[in-house]
């Protein structure tokens, strides 16, 4: 079997995988790293999305392989211990989330949102960009107001340390 | 409100793992040495099974074991149930056909269980099941729902000679007969109720695992009620016995109904973990998920309403045909029947009521209840009518609907219920108002210049939760009470575990029981853990459904606080020397009346524990209290949502412009967490009028088996929707609470359809009303209006 190397998290794990074997399974069953969710199969419901040399992709049809390399982040890699990334804290804040199994793809994707779009996003932007996270319990109503809010919380961190 | 007590908006406790990737999701948990499950699903809809050669597939590498159907015969393992017995119009019994866990002979359904391949890995395990070679004699299939009982129509089980399961009825015919005999109009309406699929994000999930050493089994399950599934395992299927059965649901990722059923898959998991003496896990894909979860809904309706020459309601007939696939799930035959029909009366003062449900097999997968189960069957049903026969009466559908509103409570329909508190026309007003359905014509003109059709639809719902009292539903056919537990433990520390046979896959329970509890003894909310989805650590409890958790879970706790309180009392009357009938508690402190001597709860908990200030013989130590809560009726959430749309006849392109929502509750423990439900619900509703439909084609194939076929409601498909309330507390239980969990799923399909027929100008359209179809009726209805 191949070998596999990558930065986790800031950590560099390696492991020896077979060809197929995807990113998300890389994650969940070699470094178990569970916060990464399978919703489906057909790269429609993101509850996978983590971040690949900052962008975000869907692990769940991605090979392992293919990341030889890479930089990922999951959602485990976003909070300094208890203190959340703005995001995250977003989320709670305003009640993003309920059986929060789509919640850490959710926020994977809003954070790339917001570092390709900037920190003011209409509702009309994120409901749109939203496009590849399904989420079946809160009709979106709160994680569209969570995203705007992360977002400004973000820019809001970033005027604050510049 | 500030504080974190009854009717405050308290972010969740359960959240910090949710969004920190810390859930702890049945597929999160591995056991030391488990084995791997895949199952080999039927690829016909209706095929004899002639031969099953599995030695090809045994030898492939990673290969532990493969079991078929004769596995389970040969063990007697008991077949899948249906726990609510259904009595036909002629008194007969309900037929229901074997539903062994494996296919025995044949299979009827696309997806039905086939094999079961269990290897080192699910790769290895998958790869062998492509090696089995199953000899299939395939038969026609039972695929459309309103031919199903034909004369000559296949037969799908023997026991059903006809396909049909039961032909069942409610109400007084003969009254209903008169009430149309006095009709001066009659409104009759078609209607399709589409079938769903639940499609919570989490797919299910089972690992079964055996200890030998003990002769014991664990079941970790993607369950809304653990010990239920521990009951029916234990006591139909006969796996284990239930003392040595231990049934773990940990965070489970949305149920919406389809997660109360116990299923072939962690039946398999936990019996194959002894055959093979290594836990086994299975983890379904999301294809899996859509060919053998329990769909929900299925309808085809006939229904009639009979009306005064003053535009007040005098009957009502409904006549259904409901769809419950191949095999009776676990509560499938309660659906179109009693969760169904007692709810057409609505809101509405309807003398007379008389519904037929006849239910039928065909070769689909099994259905079941899914978010509001039979309750949305019935809000469509009432709902279109009012809104149909206002318009051919020429009435405004709001002021046809508060004519006939119910006004005066407590209320007997005529199909069993009796509504016990509302006040319908309060939602209705309160919600025009919010949604300023003043301003709607002058929308509509603007929409208008602009090319688009604009409608405006209503939604006054009514739906029965917290399903009880177990007497009752008893004597109606359902094998189980709906009762629930509690057991609070309060800690020597004075820090409270609240154990609850309620479970939270979505509710945030470990929120709003918590607040309950630190409300009620005044301690901090950081006080207070909910222990919930263990069989070994919570005794017994029947689960999350039916918006039953706050009305009929928390009852149950407040039962046991009761008992927490008293005790507590006894015990601070030795600590503070005074007698007990002196003792007052509040915000968490117990003083002796008139005097300056007090002590808190958390002391009082220590004294509890220590007993020096009392012996044996006066008061035994500790502080723990149980209950059970059975309630003395249903309760009845109500509420009126509107609908407004705006459709592009160009396109079919149906764009909800705006919603407003006015539920009544009864009393509110977190604002938030209600509202939650009410947009998840909503959406859910919208996703089923305008997006969602599963569909066979003529040889029982799904069509609808990913989410590239099937539509689930994107962000974009929805609006941000404006929610309100209204409050009649419900006298029924000690919190006042009515439910809120499947209101919006309950309330939108009406309301949306009302609003599209509204824009479209005639009522010639069914749901799902996506683009295609909507844009053939708009393109049917312009060309009418310029002939």
């Amino acid at each position: 079997m191949p070998k596999v190397s990558m930065t986790v998290n800031g950590k560099r794990v390696s492991a020896d995988v077979e060809g197929r074997t995807l990113l998300v399974q890389f994650l969940r069953e070699h470094q178990r790293l569970t916060g990464t969710h399978v919703g489906c199969d057909t790269s429609q419901c993101g509850a996978c999305v983590v971040h690949v040399d900052g962008k975000a992709i869907k692990a769940c049809t991605t090979l392992a392989l293919s990341c030889e390399g890479a930089n990922v982040t999951t959602i485990e890699g976003l909070a300094n211990g208890t203190e959340l990334h703005p995001m995250q804290a977003a989320f709670r804040e305003h009640h993003g989330l309920q059986c929060g199994f789509c919640t850490p793809g959710m926020i994977m994707a809003a954070i790339d949102m917001v570092n390709r779009l900037g920190y003011d996003l209409s509702e009309d932007t994120i409901r749109h960009e939203l496009e590849g996270n399904i989420c079946r319990c809160t009709g979106y109503h709160n994680i569209v107001k969570a995203i705007q809010a992360g977002a400004a919380a973000m820019g809001g961190l970033k005027v604050a340390a510049e | 409100m500030a504080g974190t007590g009854i009717g405050a908006r308290v972010t969740r406790k359960e959240d910090f793992r949710f969004i920190t990737g810390k859930g702890n999701y049945t597929d999160d948990i591995n056991r030391p040495g488990q084995a791997h499950a895949y199952f080999l699903r039927s690829p016909h809809a209706h095929a004899k099974i002639r031969k099953i050669d599995t030695v090809k597939a045994a030898a492939m590498p990673g290969v532990v074991a493969i079991f078929t159907g004769a596995d389970i015969e040969a063990d007697k393992v008991g077949g899948l149930i249906c726990g609510w017995m259904i009595h036909s119009k002629d008194g007969s019994p309900m037929k229901a056909g074997a539903h062994p866990a494996l296919a025995v002979g044949k299979v009827r359904y696309v997806g039905d269980h086939v094999a079961v391949v269990i290897a080192e890995s699910l790769a290895e395990a998958r790869d062998a099941a492509e090696a089995i070679v199953v000899d299939y004699e395939p038969l026609k299939p039972v695929v459309d729902l309103a031919s199903a009982t034909k004369k000559g129509s296949p037969v799908i089980h023997d026991a059903a000679p006809d396909n049909q399961v039961y032909d069942w009825h409610l109400g007084d015919e003969a009254a209903v007969k008169a009430a149309f005999k006095k009709a001066k109009h009659i409104t009759k309406i078609d209607l399709v109720n589409n079938r769903l699929v639940p499609n919570a994000m989490e797919p299910r999930a089972a690992i079964g695992d055996y200890n030998p050493g003990e002769e014991a089994f664990t079941l970790y399950t993607t369950s809304q009620n653990p010990h239920v599934a521990r009951l029916v395992l234990s006591a139909f299927i006969g796996i284990a016995p239930e003392h040595k059965l231990r049934v773990i649901a940990p965070d489970v990722g949305g149920g919406f109904g389809s997660k109360i059923f116990i299923y072939a898959e962690e039946t398999i998991c936990v019996w194959a973990a002894k055959k093979v003496g290594r836990p086994v896990k299975w983890v379904a894909d999301r294809t899996e998920e859509f060919l053998a979860i329990a769909h929900g809904r299925d309808h085809l309706t006939h229904a009639e309403m009979a009306i005064d020459e003053n535009g007040r309601i005098l009957g009502l007939h409904v006549k259904t045909r409901a769809n419950l696939g191949a095999y009776l799930s676990t509560f499938a035959s309660s659906v179109p029947t009693y969760l169904y029909v007692p709810l057409l009366s609505g809101q509405y003062n309807i003398p007379a009521i008389y519904g037929e449900v006849e239910a039928v097999y065909t070769n689909t997968a099994p259905v079941d209840a899914y978010r509001g189960a039979g309750r949305p069957e019935a809000t469509f049903v009432i709902e279109r009518l009012m809104e149909v026969a206002a318009r051919e009466l020429g009435m405004d559908p709001a002021a046809f609907r508060k004519k006939n509103f119910i006004k005066s409570f407590p209320h007997q329909t005529p199909v069993i219920m009796c509504y016990d508190t509302g006040d319908y026309n309060a939602s209705l007003v309160k919600a025009m108002e919010i949604h300023d359905v003043k301003g709607f014509a002058r929308r509509k003109r603007e929409s208008a210049k602009a090319g688009k059709l604009r409608g405006l639809g209503y939604s006054a719902y009514i739906e029965a939760c917290g399903i009880a009292p177990s007497a009752a539903v008893g004597s109606l056919g359902a094998g189980v009470g709906l009762w629930e537990s509690a057991e609070v433990r309060v800690n020597p520390v004075g820090t409270v575990e609240v154990l609850t046979g309620s479970h939270s896959h979505g509710q945030g329970h470990e929120t709003t029981f918590a607040q309950l509890v630190a409300g009620r003894l005044g301690i901090p909310i950081e006080n207070v853990a909910i222990v919930h989805g263990d069989t070994d650590k919570v005794q017994m409890g029947m689960g999350t459904y039916g918006s039953r958790s706050g009305a009929v879970g928390m009852s149950a706790i407040v039962k046991a606080l009761d008992k927490i309180e008293a005790k507590a009392k006894k015990v601070a009357s030795f600590v503070l020397e005074a007698s007990e009938a002196d003792i007052d508690f509040k915000d968490g402190k117990f003083s002796v009346k008139g005097t300056d001597k007090s002590i808190d709860f958390a002391s009082v908990a220590l004294q509890a524990y220590v007993a020096h200030k009392f012996t044996g013989e006066q008061l035994e130590p500790g502080l723990k209290e149980g209950a059970f809560y059975d309630p003395t009726n249903f309760t009845f959430p109500s509420g009126v949502h509107i609908a407004e749309v705006e459709i592009d006849p160009e396109t079919g392109v149906t764009t909800i412009a705006k919603w407003t929502a006015v539920d009544d509750f009864g009393v509110i423990i977190n604002p938030m967490i209600v509202e939650g439900q009410v947009h998840g619900g909503i959406a859910q509703g919208i996703g089923q009028a305008l997006l969602e439909g599963a569909v066979y084609d003529a040889n029982g194939q799904l069509l609808t088996a990913s989410y590239m076929d099937y539509a689930m409601p994107r962000a974009d498909d929805l609006p941000s929707f404006r929610v309100d309330h209204t409050t009649t507390p419900c006298p029924s239980n000690p919190l006042g609470i009515k439910g809120c969990g499947e209101a919006g799923a309950i309330a939108a399909p009406a309301a949306v359809m009302n609003a599209v027929t509204d824009a479209l100008g005639h009522e010639n359209i069914a749901m799902p009303a996506t683009p295609q179809a909507v844009w053939h009726a708009a393109q049917a209805g312009l060309a009418r209006a310029a002939e």
